[in-house]
């Protein structure tokens, strides 16, 4: 119990982010109305995704580095290689489940900007194509990692990529967004999140939310994390017998 | 009526205490006045009870892990 503190944690932030969400009260905006209150469901599934992202390079950068000191055989007992395998099954699990919510965020944003932009996807919105081609990307990684069967190869090959979709996702994400015109609040012309942020109401929801959404979804990853740790040593005792 | 919905609907009407009955024609149209007794918290009541759903099946998942995993250490 000790231990899953923060697992109770995501649930109260998340029922707190339930019930403030719809009954507490939003600043009055033309065109937006209560849909304001989306900010609490459709921007947070955007924020646990670039966490998931941020873990994923994080600990596809940590695979390079330890397996390149198994490649300069500094592996004497076997653990660096146990450690390099681990880092990679943490790595390719983050970006399974930063696509479940980049795949939600995609589709609760179209539902949003059918009302508010009036169309389901603005076609010439650099932040909607950037995150459609981000997304993407990530798909790719499943692909490439699914066409190479030798499993260091396999992971090196991901790894490498991993690192390459990351600077891309950020670039089309967060940087050309804000250097061109953006329907999307804080990019080009608009006001970014400081126009909302004069709000304490909306503020006293939304960073809960983050939290409670990001935390939410570390708890899935780590729920898949242990999946994949209990199929290795299964296949490893079928092989020792 | 038992006690979570008297919760929640005293917590209703202390977030609308503040809520203006009257409405300025150049404001956008809110959820307040009469519209806040549009029974929205029948919609947060469903939306809690989904959420308790998908988080009792997350603690079932958990469990059964720890369970394996405890095997597996055997």
């Amino acid at each position: 119990m000790k231990k899953n503190w923060w697992k109770i944690l995501a649930v109260v932030l998340l029922t707190y982010t339930i019930v403030m969400g719809f009954l507490g009260e939003v600043p009055a905006m033309f065109i937006l109305r209560e849909t304001i209150r989306n900010l609490y469901f459709h921007v947070t599934m955007w924020f646990a995704m670039q966490t998931l992202i941020l873990i994923s390079i994080i600990f596809a950068i940590r695979y390079l580095v330890v397996q390149g000191k198994v490649d300069k055989g500094m592996d004497a007992d076997g653990k660096m290689k146990l450690e390099a395998t681990k880092f990679d099954i943490i790595s390719k699990e983050s970006i399974n489940v930063a696509l479940v919510f980049g795949a939600i965020g995609l589709a609760t944003g179209s539902v949003w900007a059918k009302s508010t932009w009036g169309t389901y996807w603005a076609v010439d919105d650099p932040k909607l194509n950037g995150a459609a081609l981000g997304f993407l990307m990530y798909l790719i990684y499943n692909v490439l990692r699914n066409s190479i069967k030798d499993e260091d190869k396999r992971a090196r090959i991901a790894a490498v990529f991993n690192t390459f979709a990351f600077m891309m996702f950020m670039v089309f994400v967060n940087v050309i967004p804000r250097m061109k015109d953006s329907l999307h609040p804080g990019n080009g012309g608009n006001p970014g999140f400081s126009a909302y942020d004069l709000d304490s109401d909306l503020r006293l929801v939304f960073y809960p939310a983050v939290l409670g959404w990001i935390l939410l979804s570390v708890w899935i990853l780590q729920i898949r994390i242990r999946m994949q740790k209990i199929i290795r040593i299964k296949e490893y005792n079928e092989y020792l017998d | 009526m038992n006690i979570w919905t008297k919760i929640l609907l005293l917590s209703m009407a202390i977030l609308s205490g503040g809520m203006s009955f009257a409405q300025e024609a150049e404001k956008p149209e809110m959820a307040t006045g009469l519209k806040s007794n549009g029974m929205i918290y029948i919609v947060v009541i469903v939306l809690l009870i989904v959420f308790a759903g998908i988080v009792f099946y997350l603690i079932t998942i958990d469990r059964k892990l720890n369970r394996i995993e405890k095997e597996l250490k055997k």
